[in-house]
Parts: structure tokens; sequence; C-alpha cells
């Protein structure tokens, strides 16, 4: 350091950058935690945690009965049914779109040759086929089908199918594409058509992700059956539904239960699929 | 004719302020069967050029015939299928490490396959006895079932060789194909690539960083510098003068397989294994640079 003449400082030259934007998401966030009312202070009020303390102890002690069991390992099935039948419908809706919207599966983008403005254009319409599926919340879906299929679990799994198949034909095209996409594209280079080129060059990097993403979307599917039982499409959401409008609070926790049980197992999939695929 | 590039010229990202020029009028004519090494600093632009040859490139100015087409006047299907008549060898293989080397010497026939064949060829190999002779001549035939994140790079390497050799092309293109292999291995893999080309009477082009294999092994090389074709010469011809001009070598080092020294005229046996066509090469006494 002894011979250091006039040597300019070295310094980080994004750090100026990244402290300016890191400034600006507080400043954006502020405002809206305003509008949103938040204050967490309320949580510890003792007149907030008394009435608080009051509704949870409804819930106590959980009932299991066993009639009441039986009803709910009925409901269990059902609400698993739907679940699956939506999320394996959203599957075969997002597969496709997914497969569409991915660039790195995309031969007209080579070189770039020819057909590309139709290329582009068949993406365009895959992307607004997936907003709008995804666009509209389930419930709204599944109010719509109620009309059309009456009360029960058709018009249940088809909303999940619609509204899941958007999030997930998003997300799939996502992963595919942050990966490795050098594989299908060097198959695509000689002369693979994209189907097979998601098998042998996107699939084996990608299926860990692609399966524990829908996975958890199976998750959300059986939490989502129950905003799916208010509208009468059966399963656990109906009987808690019912169990909330008698104000039996045994009832629901039993309920509540079953739910962390189905997470717990789908976490414990997730876990076993991600082993398989590794 | 195999193909044919005519003032072939590529700006990378043309249109923009700040595209780059990667390769600047380029004419070379290649007939069916030749076998040509492609040389030059690195950043000279060998593997663009290789890339326009297989079709995966648009180049920005000149024309390119290659297999009797110009690629970018054919419509979707006919240019599909002049890709899967041309074979391409990557520095770095591109296949996926969770796969299994069979299932990657397979990926070599997609283009030729009809798509209900590929798509049972996931569930059960199509073909085993194929990509296990292509592994074979590469010695590798003992990794056929095994994944490819188990391979080392040399191996992988050699697994992305015999998918090419598997997918049997009308012209054979290899970018760095030996940079991962030790000097032995290199050597079987360029000579199974000299007798691919030369039993079936394809165009074999390789570009190489090493030198000493160039020269040693094919009948035609050209060199590469910033972009333009700076020398179009049998190996013969190519001389220490022409060799420090193309790597603007001051030290006195030039690229070579293990970075050894090496001699740039021919020792008496290298001619027996080398190729057909070497024989006319004039015994030098070795010259080390």
């Amino acid at each position: 350091m002894s011979h250091s003449v006039a040597q300019p400082r070295l310094r980080d030259p994004d750090a100026r950058r990244r402290a300016g934007w890191a400034l600006l998401a507080l400043l954006a966030l502020w405002p809206l935690v305003q509008i949103a009312e938040f204050r967490p202070v309320d949580l510890f009020d003792a007149r907030n945690l008394a009435v608080m303390g009051g509704f949870l102890g409804q819930f106590f002690p959980p009932n299991l009965s066993g009639e009441f069991l039986v009803f709910v390992l009925k409901a269990t099935i059902e609400t698993l049914a739907m679940a699956t039948a939506g999320t394996a419908l959203a599957m075969l809706l997002a597969l496709p779109l997914g497969l569409v919207l991915t660039h790195s599966l995309s031969v007209s983008r080579i070189g770039p040759g020819p057909d590309r403005s139709v290329g582009e254009a068949i993406r365009a319409l895959a992307r607004m086929v997936l907003l709008i599926l995804r666009g509209i919340p389930e419930l709204v879906w599944a109010l719509l089908l109620v009309r059309a299929f009456g009360l029960g679990p058709a018009a249940g799994v088809l909303a999940i199918g619609l509204t899941y198949g958007g999030m997930l034909g998003k997300v799939y095209s996502e992963i595919m594409e942050s990966g490795d996409t050098r594989p299908a594209r060097v198959l695509l280079e000689t002369g693979s058509g994209r189907l097979m080129a998601f098998f042998y060059g996107l699939l084996p990097g990608a299926a860990q992700e692609l399966a524990s993403y829908t996975i958890y979307r199976w998750e959300c599917a059986v939490r989502a059956s129950v905003i799916m039982g208010f509208v009468g499409a059966g399963g656990l959401g109906q009987l808690m539904d019912q169990s909330m409008k008698m104000l039996n609070g045994g009832e629901v926790s039993t309920i509540l239960i079953v739910f962390l049980l189905l997470v717990l197992l789908a976490d414990a999939l997730s876990v076993f699929l991600r082993k398989l695929l590794a | 004719m195999s193909f044919e590039l005519d003032r072939v010229g590529l700006i990378h990202d043309a249109g923009q302020a700040q595209g780059q020029r990667a390769l600047r009028a380029v004419s070379i004519k290649v007939a069916r069967g030749e076998r040509l090494a492609i040389i030059g600093p690195s950043g000279a632009g060998k593997t663009t050029l290789l890339r326009i040859l297989a079709s995966s490139i648009r180049p920005t100015e000149g024309r390119v015939s290659v297999l009797g087409n110009n690629p970018w006047q054919l419509n979707g299907s006919k240019l599909r299928q002049l890709r899967s008549r041309i074979g391409f060898i990557h520095q770095a293989p591109p296949i996926p490490p969770r796969q299994r080397a069979i299932t990657a010497v397979l990926a070599g026939r997609l283009g030729q396959w009809p798509w209900w064949k590929s798509a049972l060829s996931l569930i059960y190999p199509a073909d085993i006895a194929g990509p296990r002779d292509q592994l074979a001549r590469l010695d590798l035939a003992d990794r056929l079932f095994d994944r490819c994140d188990r391979l080392s790079g040399g191996q992988l390497q050699r697994v992305g060789v015999a998918r090419v050799l598997y997918q049997a092309p009308d012209l054979l293109l290899a970018d760095e194909p030996v940079s991962a292999m030790d000097p032995a291995l290199a050597d079987l893999t360029v000579s199974q690539l000299h007798q691919e080309a030369q039993s079936r009477g394809v165009t074999l082009v390789a570009s190489l960083h090493a030198v000493d294999i160039a020269l040693r092994w094919f009948p035609r090389v050209i060199g590469l510098k910033a972009g333009e074709l700076v020398f179009d010469l049998p190996p013969e011809k190519v001389s220490e003068g022409v060799l420090r001009d193309l790597y603007a070598s001051e030290t006195g080092v030039l690229p070579s397989q293990d970075n050894q020294p090496f001699h740039l005229a021919f020792e008496g046996h290298a001619v027996d294994e080398a190729p057909a066509g070497r024989g006319q090469v004039p015994v030098a006494p070795p010259r080390v640079i």
C-alpha cells in the first residue's frame, strides 16, 4: 500500500443504483401499508385478544364423535376427488398452453426462421387465454358454472380446472424457461419437433420443479374446495359451511384438523416425488 | 457440393447501435466428402461460422448454400428436414444431466423419427444396439445405461459425439469436439469422426483450438481471425509464419492439445495412422515452435 501514487479507489459501480432501487421500493411500500390499515399493534390490544380468545374457545374441544367422523370421512373423500380431478383438468389445459408459451421451444426463433410472426401471434393468443383463465377467481367461475351444472362437485371441478389451468400454464412455462434450455434448443436445431424437444431436452431438468409446483397447486385445490363448498359444491367445504352456520365450533375444528393433515400429506407427497425425480 | 459460403458476414444484434461483428466476407466452397479444420484464436468466429453452416443462425450478409439448399428460403418443414441432415457436435454437450446416456444418444434421431416412435422410446428405448455400437466406437459402451451426471467431462463429451454419429448426418460439424479429452481419447475420437466421414462419404468440418490435431488429421485447414478468413491451405503449406500471424503469438507458444510444444511437420510414424490423402506430405525434420 506504501507505493500507492494517486491510484483511483476501486468502487463497486452498481452500489448506488442498487441502493436507489431499494429506497424506491420502501417509498412505494409505505403508502400501501397505510391504505391497507395495517397496524400490527392492534393484534396485542387486550380487548381484541379477549374477543379472539373467545372465538377460538368455541372451537374447543374438537368433535370426534363416530357419527360426525363418518360425515367428515365422506366429505374428505369428496374433497380429494374434486381437488384431484380439478388439478388433472388444470394440467391438461396447462401443458399444451405452457409449451406454446415457452420461448425456448420455439422453432421459428432459431435463425430467426420462417413463420416467426405466426409463432409470435400464437404465443400471444396462448398468453391471453391463460390470463383470462387465472384472472377470474375460482369462486366466480364456480358461481357461473353452478348455473350450468347445478349444485354439486362438477361445477367445483371445472372451476378449479379452469383457474388452476391458467396458473399452472404460466408457471410451467416459467419453470421451463428458467432451467437449462440449451438441450431443447439444440434438439430443435437438428430438426426435432417441439413436443419431443420438450420431452428429451427440457423435462429431465424441469421434472422436479414441475411436479412439486403441481402438488402445491393440488394442495391449494384442497383448500379452495372450502370456498367451493360455500356455493354448494359439496365436500369438506359444504360440511364446514353447515357447521359454521350452526355455530358448532367443535365440528369446525375437526374439519380444520383434517385440512392440516391433508396439507401434511401433500407435503410428504411432494418430498417423495422430488426424491424420485432427483 | 456440400456447402458454399459467398461473402458471408454476421453482425450480432444487427440494427442496434452496439451490434458486434462476428464474421466478415467469408467465402468457402467445400465439396462432398471433404474434411476440413477451422483454427484461430478464441473469439475469431469459429463457432459462429459452424452455426451458420448448421442453419442455426441466419447471416446478415452474403449467401449460404448447404446440402444444395439456401436454408433461409425454405419453408418450415423443409428447413426442419434440412436441419435433421446436419449433425453438430457442441463443445459443451447439450445433454440434461438427469438423462441416461442411451436416451441422450437416441435423441440424435429425433429429427428423423416420427413423433410416435420418439414418444414410445421414452417408455422403452427404440434401439439399444445402435447407441451401444456408437458408444463402443468411443470406448464408452459400458456407460450405456448410466445417467449423464455420473460421467466425467470427457465422457460426456464423447456421449455428445456418439449422439451425432448415431444421427448419421450428411454434414458433420464439430465445435471443439475433443476439448475436454486427454490426448489419447482425443485422437480416438477424431479418428472415429474421420472414419465416419470417409466411410459414408460425408463432409466433416471441425473447429479446433489444438493446432497439432488440425494439422495432423485434416487435409484442409482454414484459419480464421477476427471474423475474417486469413488462409485456406493444405496442412503442409501451413507454415510457422502463417500460424504466428494467426495467433499473433509473441511468446512462441502455439495452442496444442496438452499445451506441449508440438512438431509442425510430421514425424515418420504419424503418417501411417493419419487418414488417406496425407501420403504426399513432405517429411521435413520436426521443428519445435
